[in-house]
């Protein structure tokens, strides 16, 4: 049976798929490329280069969905968005042109590899709901980084300021590129440096990045727009399923933990990473 | 119990979602035509062009859900545009200068001098 002539079939699983990407996306941080890109290059008869293209549109509209139910709900903060969103826009750029230079057989292989990476950040990763910040640094008092949001599970408004602003922004510099090159969103390594290195609440981490992604991926789809990388037949059904997902994920993330997403999607991607470098 | 978020995160807010709501209409709309074959394909006949070039060919199916994807594309260079206002009034100066150091950032990458490709 040519599998390629139930075309229909593709779009519509593609669709089903990023719709249910789209709500777990949310609630991990994440844009969703992560899982997107090994899955759909793996299992569906397309090719690499426009399966990339695709997991772009759906890490960037994914995340502009969910942008204004975050941002109106305070989960996700502009402040502390903006500095770190133009120092990795400005690095995806270089990636993304490095990742488009590089041959389709070695670019797989670094996912690969990148992939059993980024697991092995999500799973010894340590998490903190709610972190401790005894004194925020200097540049996060001069950028004026803190906030307070309604945690609705317990219904209680929480106040949160960070630090190690300066380190965060190096750290920034590294995952602009890797998000650029292998079109894989960034919200695996957002997440947990916003969190862990930072100190911001888990639940602003995860909606910021979540809302990071809107910017940084922006200058990446640009990029790939004009590169000629980017297939309607597969991008459009994918964009439309991920932004329908990411409008439910919103709601649900605003009553539930984010943490426990965050290992089922680190144990669902190992399995993508062995298979690529393989 | 309501957390009072900045205006500029509200007006960002309020841009990204009637921006998202349209561009879900008009996706889908134009995705219908495209698959139906209502407009002709493009990609079946030829190579995809590099750079703008494809904006020509939106007559084609394929290149008019192109151009919607690019609407979406623009968006957060609207929400910034639309924010950096609000930052001079509140003389919000390191802001400012970021909002249009990024504005700047994300037009190089949509200038499309920046190509590569294999």
């Amino acid at each position: 049976m040519d599998l390629t002539a139930l075309w229909w079939f593709w779009i519509l699983l593609l669709f089903i798929f990023t719709f249910l990407l789209g709500i777990l996306a949310v609630m991990a941080g994440v844009g969703g490329g992560v899982l997107f890109t090994p899955i759909v290059g793996s299992f569906f008869p397309f090719h690499l280069d426009f399966v990339r293209g695709a997991g772009l549109f759906v890490a960037l509209t994914g995340s502009l969905a969910a942008g204004p139910g975050l941002l109106r709900r305070g989960l996700a903060n502009l402040r502390l968005a903006m500095p770190m969103a133009l120092i990795a826009s400005t690095s995806s750029i270089a990636g993304a042109l490095v990742g488009l230079a590089m041959s389709t057989n070695i670019v797989q292989v670094f996912l690969g590899l990148a992939i059993i990476f980024i697991v092995f950040v999500m799973l010894r990763a340590k998490k903190a709901e709610f972190s401790v910040v005894e004194k925020p640094d200097k540049l996060s008092q001069v950028l004026k980084i803190s906030g307070l949001y309604y945690e609705e599970s317990s219904n209680e408004l929480v106040e949160w300021k960070v630090h190690r602003t300066w380190q965060t922004m190096i750290l920034f510099v590294l995952i602009g590129f890797i998000a650029g090159m292998f079109v894989l969103g960034a919200g695996w390594a957002n997440v947990p440096v916003l969190n862990l290195v930072m100190g911001t609440p888990l639940k602003i981490a995860a909606g910021t990045s979540k809302f990071l992604l809107s910017i940084t991926d922006t200058s990446a789809a640009f990029v790939y727009l004009t590169s000629g990388s980017v297939l309607a037949l597969i991008t459009i059904p994918s964009v439309l399923g991920i932004m329908l997902g990411s409008f439910i994920g919103v709601r649900l993330l605003a009553n539930s933990s984010a943490l426990c997403w965050c290992e089922e999607l680190a144990k669902r991607a190992w399995d993508m990473g062995v298979k690529y470098e393989s | 119990m309501k957390v009072e978020v900045p205006k500029e995160q509200l007006v960002y807010a309020r841009i990204l979602w009637y921006g998202s709501i349209v561009s879900i209409v008009a996706i889908t709309a134009a995705y219908i035509v495209y698959i139906t074959g209502i407009l002709p394909h493009y990609i079946e006949l030829t190579n995809t062009p590099i750079g703008w070039e494809w904006l020509r060919l939106v007559m084609y199916g394929d290149f008019l859900n192109l151009l919607l994807l690019t609407f979406l594309s623009f968006l957060t260079i609207v929400c910034y545009l639309a924010i950096i206002p609000l930052l001079v009034a509140k003389k919000d100066f390191i802001y400012f200068v970021i909002a249009l150091v990024e504005v700047l950032v994300l037009l190089l990458a949509a200038s499309g001098l920046i190509v590569a490709g294999h």
